[in-house]
């Protein structure tokens, strides 16, 4: 949400390049000096040039569409879910009294605490992992749409009476564009859920398919820190570079609320 | 044109119940109102002046008495029946016209015409040029306009306003009055307007309806026999005023011949 003030600015700020870029400047100074076991924290140079070998391999890219392919469908499904559940457990009191607590109480239990049971039910292949993702991407979701149909004001549906809404359109013209504010704070959660959970299945669901997450697991078999830290460059960057998209989305659907402070 | 409705109030009475315990709110209220005709109602707080509003666009129900616009009983809300609300409530999402085409979605008539409609109402409540704007950056007075605009724009036949300049500055309230003077002439349509602000009231109405509260009660009908556009500093229009502030124990403002 913050995201869209800072993208709207006109002048880049580097502040946020300091403490980065200081970090750097401390890992560089440390490796080459030789004040740290260089097989541990390898020396920047070193992982500058796996990235250069991994990138220039198609195997990488292949597993960098892997992952964001099972990202964004788990995100998928999980938000469409999601906006489903919230929607009724928001409009209907009656559903919300019969399945709320239950889905209140399940959200307690931690989402990692649900893959043993979904590998011994579902395997460890893409079904599983898509399970998982969409999973993890639904109760962000839900909670935002929930939110957000109870935040519809009886004045709004005092006007759809008035001018004799359908059931249908009381939903799309009134509740879910009422909702969409907090609906879209929750897809934000959600992608950033979506993504911790594709990385964590790749990790917890391992198998030989292929993903960021498993070229971290290559790295770390091989005691390969340098592909380690790549890895893990990999997936930050590609994190921020899915919510930069979906905020620049959230921004346009919401023109409507014009600037926020 | 609008067919401009008949409204028959008869023996009307309302009740809640607090904690079990029944509050009437309305009581005998009987009251008829000609085809375009303004008809002002008046009253204190909590003398149930909205909550009759509310009976005749039907976002209330459960009354003893009939409410008969043009001889039918009204069953729940209907496009035959607009409200202007005290807040705009326009959809913060849709922009001015998006919002005034709230008002046709559901009427019958061809796309075509109601595109034409919205056109139409857009002018005539001065906001063209203001089509795309959305409501958050539109001032209160542009938001009362487009309120109204979406209640005309399926053409009622009978319009109800529900404090519509109550939220307003004075300024911005003084020339609303005067614009919804002239779109109620030229809509040709009948009107009721609840305030209770009495030189609102007499200024827009063919009668000044005087209610009292606990419960509420119709207290006196004033009639204002005044040619219009009005004039509020005129004589006639200052005596009317204080006949109706005398029916809330006010004392009339000393004229200029008591000095």
């Amino acid at each position: 949400m913050s995201t869209t003030s800072t993208t709207t600015t006109r002048c880049i700020d580097l502040r946020g390049w300091a403490l980065p870029l200081a970090l750097l400047v401390l890992w560089w100074a440390l490796t080459a000096a030789g004040w740290v076991n260089t097989k541990l924290i390898v020396p920047p140079g070193n992982v500058l040039h796996v990235a250069a070998t991994t990138l220039s391999d198609a195997a990488f890219w292949q597993s960098a569409l892997s992952s964001v392919t099972r990202d964004v469908s788990g995100f998928g499904v999980g938000a469409l879910g999601g906006v489903a559940l919230g929607s009724l457990l928001g409009a209907s009191r009656w559903a919300d009294r019969l399945i709320g607590p239950s889905f209140h109480t399940l959200r307690q239990i931690s989402l990692f605490a649900w893959l043993p049971l979904l590998s011994t039910w579902l395997g460890y292949g893409e079904l599983a992992k898509l399970v998982f993702i969409s999973l993890s991407t639904l109760y962000p979701v839900a909670l935002g749409a929930f939110e957000g149909v109870r935040g519809v004001t009886r004045e709004h549906v005092e006007v759809a009476m008035v001018y004799r809404f359908t059931r249908v359109q009381l939903l799309f013209r009134l509740i879910l564009p009422a909702a969409a504010p907090q609906i879209a704070t929750g897809l934000t959660l959600g992608l950033v859920y979506a993504w911790v959970a594709t990385i964590g299945a790749e990790f917890l669901l391992a198998n030989w398919g292929n993903g960021l997450g498993n070229i971290i697991i290559k790295g770390r078999s091989a005691f390969n820190v340098e592909l380690i830290i790549v890895g893990m460059l990999a997936i930050g960057l590609v994190g921020t570079l899915l919510n930069r998209v979906a905020a620049r989305l959230e921004a346009h659907a919401l023109r409507w609320q014009g600037r926020r402070a | 044109m609008a067919h401009a409705g008949t409204l028959d109030i008869k023996n009307l009475s309302k009740q809640y119940r607090v904690n079990d315990v029944p509050l009437p709110v309305l009581d005998g209220i009987s009251l008829s109102i000609r085809p375009g005709e303004f008809v002002s109602i008046v009253g204190t707080s909590g003398c149930g002046k909205s909550t009759l509003l509310r009976l005749i666009i039907g976002l209330e129900g459960d009354y003893k008495g009939e409410i008969l616009l043009d001889g039918q009983h009204i069953v729940g809300t209907s496009l035959d029946r607009g409200i202007v609300f005290q807040e705009h409530r326009l959809f913060p999402w849709l922009n001015v016209e998006q919002n005034i085409a709230v008002g046709v979605l559901n009427a019958p008539g061809s796309d075509a015409s109601k595109k034409k409609s919205v056109q139409e109402h857009i002018a005539l409540v001065g906001l063209k040029g203001f089509e795309t704007a959305y409501p958050h950056q539109l001032s209160g007075g542009m938001s009362q306009r487009v309120a109204i605009a979406r209640a005309l724009v399926n053409r009622p036949e009978v319009l109800l306003l529900d404090e519509p300049f109550g939220a307003l500055d004075a300024m911005t309230r003084g020339h609303l009055q005067q614009e919804l003077e002239r779109i109620w002439r030229t809509e040709g349509i009948t009107a009721i307007l609840v305030t209770h602000d009495v030189e609102e009231a007499v200024y827009l109405g063919d009668r000044v309806v005087v209610m009292q509260p606990r419960p509420g009660r119709i207290r006196r009908i004033v009639d204002v026999p005044l040619a219009r556009p009005r004039h509020r500093g005129v004589a006639a229009f200052a005596a009317i005023k204080d006949d109706v502030m005398g029916e809330f124990g006010a004392a009339p403002r000393p004229t200029l011949s008591d000095r």
